[in-house]
């Protein structure tokens, strides 16, 4: 068999290509992460919450409503993003003025209510879903097999990150949200509807973490709780990327996905830490981030 | 009736002035900027195709007019009329496609923008004869400039059009500010200090492309430190002092004036 440095090729690239795929979860929720907090400058602790949703939405829905995963893929985003909408004008709107702590503890209590009620309806064991037929099976590459549905997974997440940053980066209404970023006032006095864009925009963010919840549900147990000890990472590749830069998450959430594969291969004890060692080392040598702009 | 209008001024300006029609019209106009009254009754009136400045020493009120007239301040309270339509209750999105261009004393020019995309940013606001989307040409109704006209007026903007909005020079922001909301087809144009920090010529040029806007028949109000550039293209000139207008003042009473202006502008 072949050997790098006294590794296996085969569990080397097994290992990165878990790396990858959690690091395209990181990737998604951390893009969401950064929309949200560009325009509406909240950090969203319902994050999480929200990729649960997502998860839990599809699960849900094919249990009692027949819904096929293809659909789910479609729906739950749209579903779970008007939810967002609805978070947005009726709580988030009302603290808009105020300092952006309020915002962080809102969405934090949000997160708490989502997962309590769904712990007080189906308990904190996590349930499966099934892969997709059209997704099971893999294939063999020689130096190892490539499960169908995590290629499937690492593709599909990696054309919405790119569809996102294609959207705000290349046009018009993305050029909207840049705007209303630096200066939403000006944008709204141009005559821009700025309030509901704003809305969309958390929309937007929510429909994210839904979507990667429902890309998430074959691969990991459905529970209440899957989202809080996910966000916590995801926390920390926001700071090491920047907050703020879109192609910053990107690439941060892949790198920290695949630095952690490597580090469960190489030195296995430290792999659910490396990311939060990562974290303190660019904020004692680069504090804005290695994307984000410095203050 | 306004197309007749508009027939009328956009030949020969506002010379004519059919227009008793008020595009702009401010009636004991009162703003805060939280606790701090800046604004304390202010009265002014602007017609159809005039050009109208707001002289005053710094702090006077003048931007803080702008800002309240778009509902940019605090608090308001008194009445806005824009053309004819009270505009107290609307939020700036709205007042701004009554048709209405702002162009702020900061500038605004966003740096995560290329030239053109900030000259692009602006979405086309007159309500009547709107163009499509890019609005790329001006049509007969609206007043707003193709991008090629802009880019003829100001070749500046032409050659930087793909840099970022924050590598141009200040004079090349100015020019980008203004230019921005040139093709609108805003025909209500609220400009604060437009040559500040400005070269001559740069300035020379502004007055004309202002000459031109007047005679499309747009009406303007300019906010202005620069005596001798806002003279010769200002119908009437408003003196403000600690949040009201003091003192109206036409074109034509304007030389018997100077001595006057200099001594209370302090310039
Ligand atoms: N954002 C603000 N918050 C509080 N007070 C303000 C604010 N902006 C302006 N003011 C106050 O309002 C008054 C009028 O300011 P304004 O900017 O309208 O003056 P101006 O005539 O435009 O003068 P300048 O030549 O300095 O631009 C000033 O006393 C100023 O201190
Ligand atoms: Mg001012």
């Amino acid at each position: 068999m072949t050997m790098i440095f006294g590794i296996p090729l085969m569990v080397l690239f097994g290992q990165l290509m878990l790396g990858l795929i959690n690091g395209a979860f990181y990737a998604l929720l951390s893009l969401g992460l950064a929309v949200i907090f560009g325009l509406l400058r909240i950090i969203n602790f319902a994050h999480g919450a929200q990729y649960m949703l997502g998860a839990f939405a599809a699960l849900l829905g094919a249990q009692y409503l027949g819904l096929n995963y293809w659909a789910a893929l479609i729906l739950v985003p749209l579903v779970v993003g008007a939810l967002g909408i609805v978070v947005e004008r009726l709580l988030l709107r009302r603290i808009q003025h105020l300092d952006h702590l309020y915002g962080l503890l809102l969405t934090f209590g949000l997160a708490l209510i989502f997962e309590g009620t769904l712990v007080n309806l189906f308990g904190v064991s996590g349930s499966s879903y099934p892969i997709p037929e059209a997704l099971s099976g893999g294939f063999k590459l020689g130096f190892m097999f490539l499960p169908t549905y995590r290629a499937w997974v690492l593709v599909a997440a990696l054309v919405v990150c790119f569809a996102v940053w294609f959207l705000i980066e290349r046009t018009r209404l993305g050029a909207y949200l840049r705007a209303g970023t630096e200066n939403p006032e000006l944008v709204q006095a141009f005559g821009i509807n700025v309030p509901l864009m704003v809305s969309l925009t958390y929309g937007l963010g929510v429909a994210l973490a839904a979507f990667a919840g429902v890309l998430a549900a074959p691969l990991y147990p459905v529970s209440p709780t899957m989202g809080s000890n996910l966000l916590i990472v995801v926390f920390a590749v926001v700071v090491i990327g920047g907050m703020g830069s879109i192609l910053g998450a990107i690439l941060t959430g892949l790198a920290m996905g695949v630095i952690e594969g490597l580090t469960k291969v190489f030195y296995p004890e430290a792999a659910n830490t490396v990311i939060f060692v990562v974290m303190v080392m660019v904020l004692m040598l680069r504090p804005a981030g290695l994307f984000g702009k410095e203050a | 009736m306004a197309t007749a209008l508009e027939k009328t001024t956009t030949t020969d300006g506002a010379a004519v002035s059919p227009a008793s029609e008020e595009q702009l019209c401010l009636r004991d106009l009162n703003a805060w900027y939280g606790e701090s009254h800046v604004l304390h009754g202010v009265n002014m009136t602007v017609r159809r195709g005039e050009l109208v400045t707001l002289l005053g020493r710094n702090g006077a009120g003048r931007s803080s007019t702008l800002r309240a007239i778009m509902n940019m301040v605090g608090r308001r309270s008194g009445e806005i009329l824009i053309k004819g339509q009270d505009s107290m209750g609307l939020a700036p999105h709205r007042i701004a496609h009554l048709g209405v261009g702002f162009c702020p004393e900061e500038r605004g020019i966003f740096s995560s923008l290329t030239v053109e995309e900030n000259l692009l940013l602006p979405p086309m606001v007159k309500g009547k004869g709107r163009q499509k989307e890019d609005g790329a040409r001006s049509g007969d109704e609206t007043c707003g400039m193709s991008l090629d006209e802009i880019y003829a007026l100001f070749p500046n903007l032409h050659e930087r059009r793909n840099s970022q909005g924050t590598r141009l020079s200040g004079g090349e922001q100015q020019m980008l500010a203004l230019a921005r909301i040139l093709r609108t087809g805003a025909d209500l144009l609220l400009l604060d200090e437009i040559t500040e920090g400005l070269a001559p010529v740069i300035n020379q040029k502004l007055g004309e492309v202002l000459m031109m806007l007047k005679a499309r028949g747009m009406t303007i109000v300019l906010v202005e430190q620069n005596f001798r550039f806002a003279a010769p293209l200002a119908d009437r000139h408003y003196l403000m002092e600690h949040g009201s207008i003091q003192e109206e003042i036409t074109a034509a009473e304007l030389p018997a004036r100077h001595a006057y202006l200099h001594r209370v502008l302090g310039v």
